[in-house]
């Protein structure tokens, strides 16, 4: 008998204690939920947690990569997408409306190397970035590479080439440039999330292209701006299309798109490449990362919710990003994107 | 009917149940598999396990680059770490004393219980920097190997020699387990004729010990060899990941396992996902053989030991 007053009076307990249908927001519920990019990562949960304790708007972010990002958004398991590399036109007329892009941060891809020794920056141009990759220059003292570096000695050892082993944004990024700069480059791999590589050993991930880098002298590989300066690896300057040699710094990205920027015109879907920008400051290999949105968000709360988000990350949270190795937009570019917001249909009854 | 009975009756429809799920799983998941990769197998055609083009975006799904890198990193596991397997169980079975059997049994059974990315981790640190330098070098200039097709080319580290490697270390326990347990099981009787008849402690173990055990020793050999090629994340990041057949063990090469690895994530198109569900058809299927053959060996010496 004392048993079965124990046992009820503890369900008793736990019947008072659930969860009302009024309570909002009780610990554990999620308001929004998004999945892509890993780039942005980092920057991306920072801006989560503080939101939500800004407003108790709990988003959750899963980072699948930028392909996984675009497919889930398009089958509509989450609310938000999250890619490194804008959508094809097949793939936004694959989803179920039309998707907006809002560019959110700035990345960079970086040329890493691994020559001990080598006290100065190495110097190389685009083309030469392009030819190394495509096996076309294997010797690292190659008279075009000493050409552009004046007075450093430099091995006579082969050049290791790292890429990608797995399809990403970054390797998109990467090709792009090289597709930009190069006719050959373009006549033959071309740009992709994955390309066919003519030479070299494929790493997984940025981890594994830079350890890769990392335990192998002579080796020259390429991966976001973040994970060489957490490893610590030898970053290369690169050649921008005004003729300057810039190192991949916060201001070189934002010099980028501020080119860019300028030269929007009043309707664009914000789809573009910033790779090889003019302006004398612009690091050549920067881009953009994109929240990706549907236009028509038939869900009006959650709508709602995910347009507040957006204006306070393109206003409050750009101020965020310098601290955590991202470059923020131009002033201008955000506040045209923040105005944009106002063009999504938050309710409609499709 | 009795309650007695009735109770049997549910109790082996209930038991029969069970048992017919496990069969009827593995039959869903292979029609399953079959059925995804059906639209790139028909698109490519035979040409999918000749070719050696692997260009998703322009069409091309040529796995044999991948196929060929499977087979020869499990082959060389295979050819390291049956020697190493075989001595230990030898070892342990007749030479060692009894007491030894346990605590080193176990020790080898550990290496089993190291998750595959810990091994991949390793390997990258201290496997891949071993062989660029002292182990490389030595096999090319010291032994003079340099010059033929097994061994020429530059070595980068990441290469299907490290892939074998760590291959072989992570099948030992496997085949180890499996002989060890086949040659305790040899009767002492047999071992105890060939002393008779004056035979050595090698000549004996040699002649009477092994031949007895030898359907065993050779599925659990097998069984080695299917868990060497379903392997993924070790492979994936010691191999090199170049689709590429080359002679060499010092270039670098790519398994099946290792490219659904590294395109699942990021494949959008439908025919991308299922030509990598083709590749996996084709490993399913290696390794289903494979693992068929291990049990239909292994349980062969429990039906009498000379062939």
């Amino acid at each position: 008998m004392k048993r079965l007053l124990l046992a009820a009076a503890a369900l008793a307990a736990i019947a008072c204690s659930s969860d009302s249908k009024d309570s909002p927001r009780r610990s554990g519920s999620v308001d929004l939920t998004g999945a892509g990019a890993t780039f942005p990562y980092p920057l991306y949960s920072k801006w989560f947690s503080d939101y939500a304790g800004l407003t108790g708007v709990r988003i959750n972010y899963q980072s699948i990569g930028s392909g996984g990002g675009i497919r889930q958004l398009t089958e509509g398991t989450v609310d938000f997408g999250a890619s490194d590399s804008p959508m094809t036109d097949e793939e936004i007329a694959r989803a179920r409306g039309p998707v907006l892009h809002f560019p959110t941060v700035l990345g960079a891809v970086v040329v890493t190397y691994n020559l001990p020794g080598l006290e100065p920056t190495l110097k190389l141009s685009g083309e030469l970035v392009a030819d190394i990759f495509a096996g076309r220059i294997r010797k690292w003292n190659d008279p075009r590479i000493a050409s552009l570096n004046a007075g450093v000695s430099l091995p006579g050892d082969d050049i290791i080439v790292v890429h990608r082993s797995d399809g990403s944004g970054t390797t998109f990024v990467f090709t792009d440039y090289l597709t930009s700069v190069s006719p050959s480059w373009a006549a033959g791999p071309g740009r992709g999330k994955e390309v066919p590589w003519p030479v070299g050993l494929g790493g997984k991930g940025n981890e594994g292209v830079s350890g890769q880098v990392k335990q192998t002298p002579g080796a020259i590989g390429y991966v976001e701006l973040a994970y060489a300066k957490q490893n610590n690896l030898r970053t290369a300057a690169i050649q921008n299309a005004s003729g300057s040699f810039i190192e991949p710094t916060p201001a070189g990205m934002t010099a980028a798109a501020a080119g860019a920027a300028a030269a929007l015109s009043a309707d664009t879907d914000y789809r573009l490449s910033i790779v090889n920008a003019q302006g004398a400051e612009a690091y050549p290999i920067s881009s953009f990362t994109w929240i990706l949105v549907y236009h028509d968000q038939r869900d009006a709360v959650k709508g709602a919710k995910l347009a507040d988000f957006l204006r306070w990350a393109l206003t409050e949270g750009e101020k965020q990003a310098a601290s955590l190795d991202y470059a923020p937009l131009p002033e201008s570019m955000a506040e045209r994107l923040v105005a944009r917001i106002d063009s999504l249909k938050v309710g409609s009854t499709q | 009917m009795k309650a007695s009975q009735r109770g049997d009756r549910l109790f082996q429809i209930l038991i029969t149940s069970f048992a017919i799920c496990i069969p009827l799983l593995l039959a869903i998941i292979a029609i399953s598999i079959l059925i995804a990769a059906w639209p790139a197998l028909s698109k490519a055609g035979l040409g999918f396990l000749t070719d050696s083009h692997w260009n998703v975006s322009a069409g091309e799904f040529g796995a044999a680059p991948a196929i060929y890198g499977t087979l020869v990193s499990s082959a060389l596991a295979l050819l390291l770490a049956t020697p190493l397997a075989l001595g230990v169980s030898i070892f342990l079975a007749e030479i060692a004393p009894k007491w030894l059997r346990t605590p080193v049994g176990f020790t080898i059974d550990l290496l089993a219980a190291i998750p595959s990315v810990v091994y991949g981790l390793w390997g990258i640190f201290f496997l891949i920097p071993l062989l660029r330098d002292p182990v490389a070098p030595f096999i090319k200039d010291t032994l003079g190997l340099g010059a033929t097709p097994l061994f020429s080319g530059p070595n980068y580290g990441y290469s299907m020699l490290a892939a074998g490697v760590i291959l072989a270390i992570m099948i030992l326990p496997y085949i180890s387990a499996v002989t060890r347990e086949v040659l305790m099981a040899v009767p002492q009787s047999q071992r105890d004729a060939a002393l008779a008849l004056g035979a050595t402690r090698w000549e004996m173990i040699r002649d009477a010990v092994l031949p007895y055990a030898r359907s065993g020793i050779i599925g659990g050999i097998i069984l080695g060899l299917g868990r060497a090629l379903g392997e993924t994340m070790a492979v994936t990041m010691l191999i090199g990941n170049r689709p590429e057949i080359s002679a060499s063990l010092f270039a670098p090469g790519y398994t099946m396992a290792s490219l659904i690895a590294n395109e699942f994530s990021e494949a959008t198109s439908d025919m991308h996902l299922s030509a990598l569900m083709a590749v996996g058809a084709v490993l399913f299927g290696i390794t289903l053989i494979v693992n068929a053959l291990a049990r239909w060996l292994v349980w062969r010496v429990t039906k009498g030991g000379v062939s």
